[in-house]
């Protein structure tokens, strides 16, 4: 793997991530992240339409007017969106009803569309769909970790396996109710993006406006 | 009458659109910085979800649902699977042609407005709300009084979390939580308020 290939692929995970950085796509990201199995459903279905709608849209690049090329884009990604909506309502009845709306509304990620016109419409095949796989991972990550952390915390198992015993069933674990409601999700983002930039300082945003200090020296 | 009224407090604060549901979140999270700006895309938003969801219900009723082609003599259709193109479809076409209503009749207000229309074609909570009033089965009544409500819900989540950050602005923020990351806390904050109204009925 040469050195560009393996930066447009591993960027977008840490240094670059999509939902940290550049707050692309958090929408449905935090809805379905309650369990595990919704947020890996998630990760997976955003990673194949943002990679597929890369290698479409680079496709067609050079053939689409430009002035029309924002709905051609939006097309592709819809019915790439319907073809995953479809599999998952076919093949995972269940999964589809828990992740109710959120599988549609891949269609206004604002990371799918963002890597076709700012990436794909500039850059040949196969550069694109390493873009679009790597953009879809990093999103992926995000939404794995505070899956993780909110299925665990919230009722102590991963995946439906019981990894904390509960309480209730005899084990030592009271689980934190608040991680299955709403707020966690901003609270465990939020963190997390503190976590990051403590550890990577250049990603840290500089203040709109400094408190002016006095020192004492400065008064006497 | 009280069905619509308990419809609206459910859109607009027991469901509300961004803190419960995190929809809209990228332009929630950019665009509230400061009051007059949220204001102006608040606004938008209320007029876009009031126009697009009662107009996709009309084109789920009468076009993709099944047995909805009957009119056309058609039965045993089922289109529904055509849904995502078609609200996405005419979600920019309404917004394209709002932008051109306002641009030749009403100048000052498309000055105000406008900057933020193309910006809101792309917004889940405009897609979301088409998709819960689908999910749920409105009725053309319920969904005007549910498009309403959940714009105005999430215009006011936007302006009141611009109304804290500017405030947040003076206070002394650790480096690392500077800017996103304090936002995500506040909005989190808010959620928790917003909690609250859950279980209000009238």
């Amino acid at each position: 793997m040469n050195e560009e290939t393996k930066k447009t692929v591993f960027d977008p995970l840490v240094d670059n991530n999509p939902v940290v950085l550049q707050i692309l796509g958090i929408c449905p990201a935090l809805a379905v992240t309650t369990s595990l199995s919704t947020a890996l459903t998630m990760a997976i279905a955003l990673t194949f339409v943002v990679s597929m709608s890369n290698v479409f849209v680079s496709l067609i690049r050079n053939v689409i007017p430009n002035n029309i090329r924002i709905i051609v884009q939006m097309t592709i990604i819809a019915s790439l969106v319907i073809i995953v909506d479809q599999t998952l309502q076919a093949f995972a009845f269940e999964l589809s009803k828990r992740m109710s709306v959120f599988v549609g509304l891949i269609i206004t990620n604002c990371i799918v569309l963002g890597r076709a016109e700012a990436f794909a419409s500039k850059n040949p095949v196969g550069l694109s769909f390493l873009d679009g796989l790597g953009s879809g991972l990093g999103f992926g990550l995000v939404l794995i970790l505070v899956g993780t952390i909110r299925e665990l915390l919230g009722s102590g198992s991963l995946l439906g396996i019981p990894i904390l015993p509960l309480v209730t069933e005899q084990g030592w674990y009271y689980p934190i109710g608040l991680m299955l409601l709403a707020p966690s999700a901003f609270f465990i983002i939020g963190l997390l993006i503190w976590a990051l930039r403590s550890w990577k300082t250049e990603q840290v945003e500089s203040p709109s406006y400094r408190i002016h200090q006095v020192h004492r020296h400065e008064v006497m | 009458m009280d069905a619509y009224l308990n419809l609206f407090i459910k859109a607009a604060f027991i469901e509300n659109l961004p803190l419960t549901f995190f929809l809209g979140m990228c332009t929630f999270l950019a665009i509230s910085k400061r009051i007059e700006t949220a204001i102006g895309l608040g606004v938008a938003v209320i007029v876009i979800e009031t126009i697009t969801v009662p107009a996709n219900n009309l084109i789920y009723q009468n076009l993709l649902k099944e047995d909805a082609l009957a009119w056309a003599g058609l039965t045993g259709v089922d289109l529904s699977f055509l849904g995502l193109i078609s609200y996405i479809g005419v979600i920019a076409a309404i917004v394209q042609i709002l932008e051109m209503i306002l641009d030749r009749f009403f100048p000052a207000l498309y000055n105000a407005l406008g900057i933020f229309l193309p910006l809101i074609t792309v917004n889940c909570a405009i897609m979301g709300a088409s998709l819960f009033m689908v999910e749920r089965e409105y009725t053309f009544g319920e969904s005007v009084v549910f498009g309403f409500g959940a714009g105005f819900g999430w215009a006011l989540a936007l302006i009141a979390l611009a109304g804290i950050r500017e405030r947040l602005k003076y206070s002394d923020v650790p480096a690392g939580l500077q800017g996103l990351g304090i936002t995500f806390i506040t909005a989190g904050l808010m959620s928790l308020g917003f909690m609250a109204f859950s279980g209000i009925q009238l």
